[in-house]
Protein backbone atom coordinates (compact mmCIF):
# COMPACT_ATOMS: atom_id res chain seq x y z
CA UNK A 1 0.00 0.00 0.00
CA UNK A 2 1.80 3.02 -0.96
CA UNK A 3 1.61 5.93 1.23
CA UNK A 4 3.75 8.81 -0.85
CA UNK A 5 2.88 11.59 1.25
CA UNK A 6 4.84 13.12 4.35
CA UNK A 7 2.21 11.73 6.45
CA UNK A 8 3.26 9.48 9.49
CA UNK A 9 2.29 5.96 8.43
CA UNK A 10 1.51 5.07 11.57
CA UNK A 11 -0.35 7.89 12.46
CA UNK A 12 -4.13 8.15 13.72
CA UNK A 13 -5.53 10.25 10.72
CA UNK A 14 -3.31 8.15 8.28
CA UNK A 15 -4.26 4.20 9.71
CA UNK A 16 -8.18 5.99 9.63
CA UNK A 17 -7.80 7.11 5.86
CA UNK A 18 -6.10 3.71 5.23
CA UNK A 19 -8.78 1.49 6.63
CA UNK A 20 -11.69 3.65 5.07
CA UNK A 21 -10.81 3.51 1.64
CA UNK A 22 -10.05 -0.27 2.62
CA UNK A 23 -13.39 -0.26 3.24
CA UNK A 24 -14.87 1.82 0.14
CA UNK A 25 -13.66 0.22 -1.94
CA UNK A 26 -14.95 -3.41 -0.97
CA UNK A 27 -18.09 -2.00 -0.92
CA UNK A 28 -18.08 -0.99 -4.31
CA UNK A 29 -17.08 -4.51 -5.31
CA UNK A 30 -20.10 -6.40 -3.73
CA UNK A 31 -22.36 -5.05 -5.84
CA UNK A 32 -23.03 -4.43 -9.48
CA UNK A 33 -22.73 -1.30 -11.55
CA UNK A 34 -26.91 -1.41 -12.31
CA UNK A 35 -27.84 -0.92 -8.16
CA UNK A 36 -29.57 2.08 -8.32
CA UNK A 37 -32.73 0.92 -6.63
CA UNK A 38 -33.61 3.42 -3.21
CA UNK A 39 -33.08 -0.10 -1.30
CA UNK A 40 -29.10 -1.15 -2.63
CA UNK A 41 -28.80 2.71 -2.45
CA UNK A 42 -29.59 2.60 1.51
CA UNK A 43 -27.99 -0.35 2.23
CA UNK A 44 -25.16 0.78 0.61
CA UNK A 45 -25.57 3.84 2.62
CA UNK A 46 -25.80 1.86 5.94
CA UNK A 47 -22.24 -0.09 5.23
CA UNK A 48 -20.43 3.27 4.01
CA UNK A 49 -21.38 4.68 7.75
CA UNK A 50 -20.61 1.60 9.70
CA UNK A 51 -17.01 1.56 7.67
CA UNK A 52 -16.43 5.00 8.85
CA UNK A 53 -17.34 4.26 12.30
CA UNK A 54 -15.51 1.27 12.17
CA UNK A 55 -12.44 2.93 10.53
CA UNK A 56 -12.29 5.67 13.46
CA UNK A 57 -12.81 3.05 16.13
CA UNK A 58 -10.17 0.63 15.37
CA UNK A 59 -7.86 3.34 14.42
CA UNK A 60 -8.19 4.47 18.23
CA UNK A 61 -8.50 0.49 19.35
CA UNK A 62 -8.65 0.15 22.96
CA UNK A 63 -7.02 3.39 23.91
CA UNK A 64 -9.75 5.34 24.72
CA UNK A 65 -13.26 4.80 26.69
CA UNK A 66 -15.13 5.86 23.54
CA UNK A 67 -13.16 3.35 21.05
CA UNK A 68 -14.41 0.94 23.14
CA UNK A 69 -17.76 1.29 23.68
CA UNK A 70 -18.08 2.10 19.94
CA UNK A 71 -15.98 -1.17 19.15
CA UNK A 72 -17.99 -3.28 21.03
CA UNK A 73 -21.11 -1.60 19.91
CA UNK A 74 -20.13 -2.80 16.25
CA UNK A 75 -18.67 -6.68 17.27
CA UNK A 76 -22.12 -7.52 18.60
CA UNK A 77 -23.88 -5.29 16.09
CA UNK A 78 -21.98 -8.49 13.75
CA UNK A 79 -22.76 -10.65 16.21
CA UNK A 80 -26.29 -10.28 16.25
CA UNK A 81 -26.66 -10.41 12.67
CA UNK A 82 -25.16 -14.33 12.46
CA UNK A 83 -26.53 -15.35 15.94
CA UNK A 84 -29.79 -14.50 17.48
CA UNK A 85 -28.75 -15.72 21.01
CA UNK A 86 -26.25 -13.39 21.58
CA UNK A 87 -28.00 -11.54 24.58
CA UNK A 88 -25.70 -13.37 27.10
CA UNK A 89 -22.50 -12.17 25.37
CA UNK A 90 -23.70 -8.26 24.49
CA UNK A 91 -24.01 -8.04 28.50
CA UNK A 92 -20.89 -9.76 30.19
CA UNK A 93 -18.89 -7.24 27.58
CA UNK A 94 -21.08 -4.34 28.30
CA UNK A 95 -19.98 -4.92 32.49
CA UNK A 96 -16.53 -5.34 31.32
CA UNK A 97 -16.41 -1.83 29.99
CA UNK A 98 -18.00 -0.46 32.67
CA UNK A 99 -15.48 -1.64 35.37
CA UNK A 100 -13.25 -0.46 33.43
CA UNK A 101 -14.09 2.83 33.41
CA UNK A 102 -15.55 3.30 36.68
CA UNK A 103 -12.62 1.93 38.29
CA UNK A 104 -10.51 4.69 36.97
CA UNK A 105 -11.93 7.54 39.25
CA UNK A 106 -14.56 6.40 42.08
CA UNK A 107 -16.51 9.77 41.82
CA UNK A 108 -19.62 9.52 39.22
CA UNK A 109 -22.75 11.32 39.10
CA UNK A 110 -21.66 14.60 41.17
CA UNK A 111 -24.95 16.86 42.30
CA UNK A 112 -23.35 18.86 44.79
CA UNK A 113 -23.62 22.45 43.15
CA UNK A 114 -22.10 21.12 39.86
CA UNK A 115 -24.60 23.39 38.08
CA UNK A 116 -24.89 21.25 34.89
CA UNK A 117 -26.20 17.97 35.53
CA UNK A 118 -28.45 18.03 32.61
CA UNK A 119 -25.91 19.08 30.22
CA UNK A 120 -23.42 16.43 31.38
CA UNK A 121 -26.53 13.96 31.17
CA UNK A 122 -27.09 15.02 27.83
CA UNK A 123 -23.60 15.05 27.31
CA UNK A 124 -23.58 10.94 28.05
CA UNK A 125 -26.08 10.13 25.35
CA UNK A 126 -23.70 11.37 22.17
CA UNK A 127 -20.41 10.18 23.74
CA UNK A 128 -20.50 6.51 23.43
CA UNK A 129 -19.86 4.54 26.48
CA UNK A 130 -20.82 7.82 28.29
CA UNK A 131 -23.19 6.67 30.63
CA UNK A 132 -20.71 4.66 32.47
CA UNK A 133 -18.43 7.37 32.57
CA UNK A 134 -18.36 9.39 35.39
CA UNK A 135 -17.65 13.48 35.20
CA UNK A 136 -13.87 14.24 34.89
CA UNK A 137 -13.50 10.87 32.22
CA UNK A 138 -16.41 12.36 30.61
CA UNK A 139 -15.33 15.62 29.55
CA UNK A 140 -11.45 14.10 28.61
CA UNK A 141 -12.93 11.42 26.47
CA UNK A 142 -15.83 14.20 24.80
CA UNK A 143 -12.69 16.41 23.92
CA UNK A 144 -10.98 13.09 22.44
CA UNK A 145 -14.13 12.11 20.83
CA UNK A 146 -15.36 15.65 18.56
CA UNK A 147 -11.24 15.32 17.45
CA UNK A 148 -11.74 12.11 16.29
CA UNK A 149 -15.40 12.73 14.63
CA UNK A 150 -13.91 16.06 12.75
CA UNK A 151 -11.83 13.90 11.03
CA UNK A 152 -13.79 11.32 10.24
CA UNK A 153 -15.66 14.39 8.63
CA UNK A 154 -12.47 14.82 6.46
CA UNK A 155 -12.57 11.62 4.84
CA UNK A 156 -15.33 12.46 3.26
CA UNK A 157 -13.70 15.66 2.11
CA UNK A 158 -13.12 14.34 -1.81
CA UNK A 159 -17.09 14.07 -2.35
CA UNK A 160 -17.20 17.19 -3.58
CA UNK A 161 -14.42 17.52 -5.70
CA UNK A 162 -16.07 13.56 -7.18
CA UNK B 1 -7.02 28.56 45.02
CA UNK B 2 -8.31 25.22 44.55
CA UNK B 3 -10.14 23.51 47.14
CA UNK B 4 -11.27 19.65 46.76
CA UNK B 5 -14.52 19.12 46.88
CA UNK B 6 -14.40 16.12 49.05
CA UNK B 7 -11.64 15.06 51.33
CA UNK B 8 -10.72 11.85 49.69
CA UNK B 9 -8.25 11.93 47.08
CA UNK B 10 -9.96 10.34 44.56
CA UNK B 11 -12.30 13.03 43.90
CA UNK B 12 -11.78 16.15 41.13
CA UNK B 13 -10.87 19.62 41.77
CA UNK B 14 -12.40 22.47 40.64
CA UNK B 15 -9.29 23.16 39.07
CA UNK B 16 -9.20 20.27 37.21
CA UNK B 17 -12.78 20.71 36.44
CA UNK B 18 -12.57 24.28 35.26
CA UNK B 19 -9.48 22.87 33.05
CA UNK B 20 -11.49 19.97 31.27
CA UNK B 21 -14.40 22.83 30.59
CA UNK B 22 -11.66 25.05 29.35
CA UNK B 23 -10.60 22.50 26.66
CA UNK B 24 -13.97 21.83 25.41
CA UNK B 25 -14.89 25.77 25.47
CA UNK B 26 -11.08 25.96 23.08
CA UNK B 27 -13.22 23.18 20.27
CA UNK B 28 -15.85 25.77 20.55
CA UNK B 29 -14.49 28.35 17.79
CA UNK B 30 -18.02 29.99 18.34
CA UNK B 31 -17.17 30.85 22.04
CA UNK B 32 -13.72 32.17 21.31
CA UNK B 33 -12.51 32.85 24.28
CA UNK B 34 -10.80 36.16 22.96
CA UNK B 35 -14.64 37.52 22.70
CA UNK B 36 -16.26 35.81 25.22
CA UNK B 37 -13.85 35.55 27.69
CA UNK B 38 -15.39 33.57 30.70
CA UNK B 39 -18.43 31.23 29.99
CA UNK B 40 -20.44 29.20 32.21
CA UNK B 41 -19.95 25.36 31.97
CA UNK B 42 -23.40 24.71 31.39
CA UNK B 43 -23.35 26.53 28.50
CA UNK B 44 -20.16 25.26 27.52
CA UNK B 45 -21.62 21.86 27.76
CA UNK B 46 -24.52 23.25 25.69
CA UNK B 47 -22.87 24.10 22.75
CA UNK B 48 -20.35 20.97 22.99
CA UNK B 49 -24.16 18.83 22.47
CA UNK B 50 -24.66 20.23 19.47
CA UNK B 51 -21.76 20.55 17.82
CA UNK B 52 -21.42 16.36 18.22
CA UNK B 53 -24.83 16.07 16.71
CA UNK B 54 -24.11 18.46 14.23
CA UNK B 55 -20.75 16.45 13.20
CA UNK B 56 -22.61 13.15 13.50
CA UNK B 57 -25.26 14.24 11.34
CA UNK B 58 -23.07 15.44 8.88
CA UNK B 59 -21.22 12.14 8.69
CA UNK B 60 -24.46 10.82 8.21
CA UNK B 61 -25.29 13.07 5.28
CA UNK B 62 -22.24 12.56 3.59
CA UNK B 63 -22.32 8.82 3.89
CA UNK B 64 -25.70 9.35 2.19
CA UNK B 65 -23.79 11.10 -0.74
CA UNK B 66 -21.26 8.92 -1.03
CA UNK B 67 -23.64 5.97 -1.15
CA UNK B 68 -25.00 7.36 -4.37
CA UNK B 69 -21.87 8.66 -6.13
CA UNK B 70 -19.32 5.18 -5.42
CA UNK B 71 -19.80 3.82 -8.67
CA UNK B 72 -18.57 7.12 -10.17
CA UNK B 73 -15.90 7.70 -7.76
CA UNK B 74 -12.37 7.39 -8.75
CA UNK B 75 -11.35 5.99 -5.97
CA UNK B 76 -7.55 5.52 -6.68
CA UNK B 77 -7.02 9.33 -5.75
CA UNK B 78 -9.20 9.34 -3.27
CA UNK B 79 -6.78 9.06 -0.43
CA UNK B 80 -4.03 11.32 -1.70
CA UNK B 81 -6.85 13.85 -1.71
CA UNK B 82 -7.65 13.19 2.17
CA UNK B 83 -4.48 12.99 2.84
CA UNK B 84 -3.86 16.25 1.16
CA UNK B 85 -6.48 17.83 2.77
CA UNK B 86 -5.71 16.20 6.51
CA UNK B 87 -2.37 17.96 5.89
CA UNK B 88 -3.62 21.00 5.58
CA UNK B 89 -5.68 21.54 8.55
Amino acid sequence: MNNPHHLNPTSLKSRFTTRFLRALTKIRAQKPISSSSPTEIFRRYRRIKVAADKSMAYSVRSRRIWSRAMLWKLRSRSYRRQDPCSGRRSGKTNQAIMKKSSNENTTTRREDGVGFVEEADELRQLVPGGETMNLCNLLDETAHYIKCLTTQVQLFSPIGKG
Amino acid sequence: MSRQRETSSNKITDDELNALILRLQTLLPQLDQSRHGRVSAAKVLNEICSYIRRLQNEVDGLSGRLSQRLDSMDLTGFDAEIVRDLLQQ
